[in-house]
C-alpha cells in the first residue's frame, strides 16, 4: 500500500516532513516504511527539537567512560568497577494506565542498564502528581506506586531513594521518571554499535504482540479529548520474564559471543535495528517471518512498531548461535535468528519472501529533521516586598507544623515501604534521607544516589532553576559524605512548538550546563520528554536530575539523624532569608510570585568541598542540606530522625525570624559537631572562607526557640508522618 | 556443614542467602530447580523472591518443580529445610508445612523492620538463642498466614508456631501485626520440627551497617548445632 | 438475585500469568494444552428481582470498577 500525505499526518508527521521523505526516497513510501519513518523521526527517537541544545552539554570528566548516545552513561569508580546509570520518563503511559505505565517504565530503564552488561543494583524514581485535591490524583498515586513496586520488587532490585511532588500543573500530565544504577566490570561493558558483516541478528525475550503500537508517537503527542481512543496502546509488563532475561543476558555476557546488544524500547524492533546499524555504519537485513509472534496474522507494520516489553536484539559472533541458544532455552525465553548485518547501509525487510522495506539507514538517522525552534527568554521576576508586620500574627511553631505536614515536605514512608529497599543486602541508607546508599558488593566502596527537581524555581526563572537542581543533587550527595561523580537528566517540558515552553527548555538546560561545568559534575545520560500538555495546559518545566556519588569507605558514611546530646549544630553557608518561591511563601502566605533564590556556584563548590574536608577529619556527626522549608525544616527532620531536640541560640543577625528560619537561600548545610572538635571545625571553615552560623546545642525531646513555646519532637514526627497515610486512607 | 540453596526461575534472594550462609561458615552450593537430585547437604534453603512471577498463587508453580520430590525425601530423612518468604510459600503449597499465605491485609507490599518473638526453641533453628525477641526485616505482598481453626488447634497442640510478630518488648497484638496473619504468626514448623518456613529475611540483617544484625544470631545458632 | 461476571484480559493483551501457567501445565505433561488465559470471577448478589435490570447493574459495575477497560474485558454470565 502506497501512502499519501493524509496517512503520513495521521502518523504524526508534518506535511514538510512527508515531502522530505518522498524526496529522499525519490518515491512514496509504503505503509511499513512510513511507520518506520514516523517512529524514527518523532520527537522521542530523533530528539529533533532538542538535539541542537543537547549537543552543548558538558559530558566529560576523567571518570566518564561513556557519555550520552548509548543505552546509558558509564563512569569509573576505581578498581575496574564502573557504574552504569540513566533516568528515563514514562509520563504519558502512566497517566493512561498508572500501574502498567509505571511498571513498564521501570522495566525499560532496567533493560537499558543490563543491556550494557551491568547488574542493576539500585532503582530510584521521581514522581510528580497533580494537586492532592484533584479527583484523579489519589488513584494515579496508588497505581504508580504499586506499579513501580510490582516491577522492581519482583526483579529484586532495591528502590533506595526518590521524591514525590504535588502541583496542580500536573493535573492532566503526571511525571513518572525512573532511574536505575548498575555495576559492571569496566573491561566488560557492552555497546549497541554493530561491527562486522554477515553477523547473525538475534531476537531474544518475550514474543511480539500488538502492544503499544505507536507508543513512541504517543509519547510525543499532546493529550487531547480523544485520549480514550489511544488507550489500547498501553503495554503490559511481565517482570518475571524480565528477571529471566536479565539473568540470561548476564550469563551470555560472561563469554565473548556478543558483538552488540540493544533493548527494544520505544518503537521496538524499528529503533533497535536502525540504531545498531547506524552506529556501526552498516546495513541490516531482517526476515519478519522469523520474529516470534504472540498473535496470529501480524503484519510487518505491526511487528516493526510493536512495543511489547522484555525483548532484546543481539548481534552475535558467527558460530556462537548454539551456545547462546542453550542459555536462552535454559531460561525459557524465545531465541530466533531474524537477520544479518551487511554493508548495504540500508535497512531491508522481508516478509513472505517479499522485500517490504528498503530504506538507507542515513535517511532515518542523519537526515531526520532537526529544528532550532524559536524560544523566548524568561525575565527574572521582581522580588516580592513581603509585609513583615503581617508576620507578627504568625507563630513559628504553627507554620512549622503546617509545613512539615504539607504534601511536598512530609515523610513519604507510605510510598517507600511498598518498595523493597533492602534486597541484595547492601542498602546502607534507606529512602527518606538525603540520598540512598548501596554498597558495591564485596568491597569497601558505596554508591550514593539522589533524584531531584525544583519545578517552582524553574517555572519562575528557568536559568536559575536549572542551576539550582544540579546544586541540590550535588548537596544531597555531599551530605552523605560522598564525592559527587556525574548526573543523568530527565527533561520534562511542555510543547516545544510554543516559544515560552521552548524557552524554558533552553534556559533550564543552560542553567544545568553551567552548574555541571562549574561543579565538574558531567551529564552522562538522559532523556527528553516534551509535549507534557493537556488541552493547551502545560506542566511547569521540570528537569529531573539523578546524581551519583562515590563513598570510598562505606563505614564512614554520614547520615542525617542527630546523634548525641550536647553536640553543637552549625549552619554552613550564608542565610539571607530569601522567601520568594519558598514553601513558606506558598503554604503560609499563599504567595506564588517572585524570583527563586540566587545560585552562587563558587559558594556551592567551596562549601561542599569544605564539608568533605571536615568529614575526612572525622569532624561530622550528622549532616543535612538546607533546602525546601529552610533551616527550621532541615533541623526538624534531623531531630525527628535522631529522636532528639535542640536548643536554638539567640539569633546573631538582626534578620526577621521568619526569614531566618524559612528562607531558602542556597549552598547551605546543617552539621552536627562534637564540643571537642568545635574549634578545629571553625578553623577549617575560616581557612576556607566558609560563612557559618552556630545554630544551637542538642538536647532531649524538644525544639526550643527563644520566646516560643517548646515543640515536642514526637508531635513534629506525627505532623511529618501522617499526611500521606491519612490522604490515602480517606 | 553443607547447605544448598535452590534457585527457581524468579527467585531473587538466592544470592543474599548464599552470601549469608557463607559468611557464617556453611559450605553452600546453588542448585537449579530442575536438577533431579539435591547434592549432599545438611540444610536446604528455599530462598525468597517471586518464583514464576507469583503467578497463579505464590509458590504454586515452583511447588510443581522436578526437585520437589527429592526435597520431600530429604525432609523425611530428618535433615533441615528452611523456607524464607517465597520459600515459605512454596513449602505451604507443597504441603510440607500447614496453612497458606494470603495477601497482606492492607493489600500493599510491605518492606520494613519488625520484631518477632521466638515461640518455640526446642528445635535446631532457635534452640540456643538467648534473646527472646529479634529484630528482623520483612518484604512481601503475601505474608498473611492463615489456616482453619482445626489446623490452628493442631499446630498449637504440636507446638509448631515458631515465631510471632510482636513489639520490642515481645508483646504480640493486632497493633504489631504487619500483615493480618492469624495469631500474628510469622513462621511455622512441621510436626517433626525439621522444616521451618518464615516470612522475615534473616539474610538481610547480618551486619550492623544494614537494618540490623539479629539475622546473624539466627544463622550462628543453626551452624552451632552442627559443631 | 445472584449475577456472575468474568473479567479477563483483552484478546491481544499480554497475559504473563496465563503464559506461566500454560508452560507449567505443559511441563507437567498435559501435552494437550494449547493456550491458557486467566481472569477473575465475581459472584455478586444484588437486591434486584428483574434479571435484566440486575445484569445491567452488574455491567455498570464492571465498566466502572471490576474491569480495567484499558486492558480487560468482562462478560456477564
Amino acid at each position: 500500500m502506497v501512502v499519501n500525505e493524509k496517512i503520513a499526518i495521521e502518523h504524526g508527521l508534518k506535511k514538510e516532513e512527508f515531502e522530505k521523505i518522498c524526496n529522499l526516497l525519490k518515491r512514496n513510501p509504503n505503509i511499513t516504511e512510513l511507520a518506520i519513518f514516523s517512529a524514527m523521526w518523532n520527537e522521542h527517537c530523533s530528539y529533533k527539537s532538542s538535539k541542537v541544545h543537547l549537543k552543548t552539554l558538558n559530558s566529560k570528566s576523567k571518570k566518564v567512560i561513556q557519555g550520552p548516545g548509548e543505552n546509558a552513561g558509564v563512569v569509573d569508580i576505581g578498581d575496574d568497577d564502573a557504574i552504569v546509570f540513566k533516568i528515563e520518563s514514562h509520563n504519558h503511559p502512566s497517566f493512561i494506565e498508572p500501574y502498567q505505565g509505571a511498571a513498564t517504565g521501570v522495566g525499560g530503564i532496567m533493560r537499558d542498564i543490563f543491556t550494557m552488561g551491568a547488574r542493576p543494583i539500585a532503582n530510584l524514581n521521581s514522581l510528580h502528581f497533580g494537586s492532592p485535591q484533584h479527583k484523579k490524583t489519589k488513584n494515579l498515586l496508588r497505581g504508580v506506586v504499586q506499579g513501580i513496586g510490582g516491577y522492581s520488587n519482583c526483579i529484586g532490585v532495591p528502590t533506595i531513594a526518590g521524591q514525590t511532588c504535588f502541583d496542580e500543573s500536573y493535573n492532566g500530565n503526571i511525571l513518572v521518571n525512573a532511574m536505575t544504577i548498575g555495576l559492571v566490570n569496566k573491561n566488560k561493558i557492552f555497546y549497541s554499535k554493530a561491527v562486522g558483516i554477515n553477523k547473525p541478528v538475534i531476537y531474544v525475550g518475550s514474543k511480539t504482540g500488538r502492544d503499544g503500537i505507536h507508543g513512541a508517537s504517543m509519547a510525543s503527542a499532546i493529550f487531547d479529548e480523544k485520549i480514550e481512543e489511544k488507550k489500547p496502546t498501553v503495554q503490559v509488563g511481565d517482570p518475571f520474564t524480565e528477571k529471566l532475561l536479565l539473568e540470561a543476558c548476564l550469563e551470555l555476557m560472561v563469554g565473548k559471543s556478543i558483538i552488540a546488544i540493544q533493548d527494544m524500547g520505544a518503537a521496538g524492533l524499528t529503533s533497535s535495528s536502525v540504531e545498531m546499524a547506524s552506529k556501526g555504519k552498516l546495513g541490516i537485513e531482517l526476515n519478519l517471518n522469523k520474529v516470534p509472534c504472540r498473535e496470529e496474522n501480524m503484519s510487518p507494520y505491526e511487528i516493526m512498531l510493536s512495543e511489547s516489553q522484555e525483548r532484546m536484539l543481539i548481534i552475535l559472533e558467527n558460530g556462537k548461535e548454539k551456545e547462546a541458544k542453550k542459555i536462552f532455552d535454559k531460561w525459557n525465553l524465545d531465541f530466533e535468528i531474524i537477520g544479518k548485518t551487511n554493508d548495504s547501509k540500508k535497512i531491508e525487510i522481508y516478509f513472505n519472501n517479499e522485500k517490504t522495506v528498503d530504506i538507507p539507514i542515513d535517511f532515518l538517522s542523519e537526515s531526520a529533521p532537526q529544528y532550532d525552534r524559536k524560544w523566548k527568554k524568561t525575565k527574572l521576576p521582581q522580588k516580592i516586598k513581603f509585609k513583615k508586620d503581617e508576620f507578627k500574627s504568625l507563630k513559628i511553631n504553627d507554620c512549622l507544623k503546617k509545613i512539615l505536614s504539607s504534601p511536598n515536605i512530609c515523610e513519604k514512608r507510605w510510598i517507600w515501604e511498598q518498595y523493597d529497599h533492602t534486597i541484595m543486602g547492601d542498602t546502607i541508607q534507606k529512602p527518606g534521607g538525603d540520598a540512598g546508599v548501596v554498597r558495591v558488593h564485596g568491597s569497601k566502596k558505596a554508591i550514593a544516589a539522589s533524584v531531584d527537581s525544583s519545578a517552582n524555581y524553574c517555572y519562575s526563572h528557568p536559568l536559575t532553576g536549572g542551576k539550582q537542581v544540579v546544586c541540590e543533587s550535588w548537596r544531597n550527595l555531599i551530605s552523605v559524605g560522598s564525592e559527587p561523580i556525574a548526573i543523568t537528566n530527565c527533561l520534562n517540558f511542555g510543547n516545544p512548538e510554543k516559544e515560552k515552553n521552548m524557552g524554558e527548555f533552553v534556559e533550564c538546560l543552560e542553567g544545568i550546563n553551567d552548574a555541571s561545568k562549574y561543579l565538574e559534575f558531567p551529564i552522562v545520560s538522559g532523556n527528553v520528554s516534551f509535549y507534557n500538555e493537556t488541552k493547551d495546559k502545560g506542566i511547569k518545566p521540570t528537569p529531573t536530575i539523578g546524581g551519583i556519588g562515590l563513598i570510598k569507605e562505606y563505614e564512614k558514611m554520614i547520615t542525617m539523624d542527630i546523634k548525641k546530646i550536647n553536640n553543637h549544630v552549625i549552619v554552613l553557608g550564608k542565610t539571607d532569608g530569601h522567601l520568594d518561591q519558598s514553601i513558606f511563601a506558598k503554604e503560609i502566605l499563599g504567595e506564588k510570585k517572585g524570583p527563586p533564590p540566587e545560585v552562587n556556584l563558587f559558594n556551592e563548590k567551596n562549601i561542599g568541598q569544605t564539608l568533605l574536608k571536615l568529614h575526612k577529619n572525622n569532624f561530622i556527626e550528622s549532616a543535612h542540606d538546607v533546602s525546601l522549608g529552610g533551616i527550621i525544616v532541615a533541623i526538624s527532620k534531623m531531630c525527628i530522625k535522631g529522636n532528639k531536640g535542640i536548643k536554638i541560640g539567640k539569633l546573631k543577625n538582626l534578620m526577621n525570624k521568619f526569614e531566618f528560619f524559612f528562607g531558602e537561600d542556597q549552598a547551605r548545610y546543617i552539621i552536627e559537631v562534637k564540643e571537642e572538635n568545635l574549634d578545629k571545625v571553625q578553623d577549617i571553615l575560616n581557612q576556607n572562607s566558609v560563612h557559618y552560623d552556630k545554630l544551637g546545642i542538642i538536647m532531649k525531646n524538644y525544639i526550643e526557640i527563644e520566646n516560643e513555646p517548646k515543640l515536642s519532637i514526637d508531635e513534629l514526627k506525627n505532623y511529618n508522618n501522617n499526611w500521606i497515610k491519612n490522604y490515602m486512607v480517606n | 556443614m553443607k547447605s544448598s540453596v535452590i534457585i527457581f526461575p524468579g527467585s531473587n534472594c538466592d544470592r543474599d542467602m548464599d552470601v549469608a550462609l557463607k559468611k557464617f561458615g556453611f559450605k553452600n552450593q546453588m542448585v537449579w530447580h530442575n536438577e533431579p537430585e539435591i547434592p549432599k547437604s545438611d540444610l536446604i534453603v528455599l530462598p525468597g523472591g517471586f518464583s514464576y512471577g507469583d503467578y497463579l498463587r505464590c509458590g504454586s508453580i515452583a511447588g510443581k518443580s522436578k526437585i520437589i520430590n527429592s526435597l520431600i525425601d530429604f525432609v523425611k530423612s530428618g535433615r533441615l529445610v528452611l523456607g524464607i518468604c517465597n520459600g515459605f510459600q512454596i513449602l505451604t503449597e507443597t504441603g510440607l508445612l500447614p496453612g497458606v499465605l494470603q495477601r497482606n491485609k492492607n493489600l500493599e507490599f510491605i518492606c520494613k523492620n519488625v520484631f518477632i518473638k521466638i515461640n518455640n526453641n526446642s528445635n535446631s533453628f532457635f534452640n540456643n538463642i538467648k534473646k527472646n525477641v529479634l529484630k528482623l526485616h520483612i518484604a512481601h505482598n503475601e505474608g498473611n498466614y492463615f489456616c482453619s481453626n482445626d489446623e490452628l488447634k493442631t499446630i498449637e497442640d504440636n507446638n509448631q508456631i515458631a515465631i510471632t510478630y510482636c513489639n520490642s518488648e515481645g508483646l504480640s497484638n493486632e497493633e504489631n501485626n504487619p500483615n493480618g496473619a492469624i495469631k500474628n504468626i510469622a513462621g511455622v514448623l512441621n510436626k517433626e520440627k525439621n522444616v521451618l518456613g518464615m516470612m522475615p529475611h534473616p539474610e538481610r540483617m547480618i551486619d550492623k551497617y544494614l537494618s540490623g544484625d539479629d539475622g546473624s544470631i539466627f544463622f550462628e545458632n543453626i551452624l552451632g548445632n552442627f559443631k | 438475585m445472584k449475577i456472575k461476571a468474568i473479567v479477563t484480559l483483552k484478546e491481544g493483551v499480554l497475559d504473563p500469568q496465563g503464559k506461566a501457567i500454560q508452560q507449567t501445565l505443559s511441563s507437567m505433561s498435559f501435552s494437550e494444552v494449547k493456550k491458557v488465559r486467566q481472569g477473575k470471577y465475581f459472584d455478586i448478589e444484588v437486591n434486584i428481582e428483574d434479571e435484566k435490570k440486575a445484569k445491567a447493574k452488574v455491567e455498570e459495575m464492571c465498566e466502572k470498577l471490576l474491569a480495567n477497560l484499558v486492558i480487560e474485558d468482562y462478560k456477564i454470565l
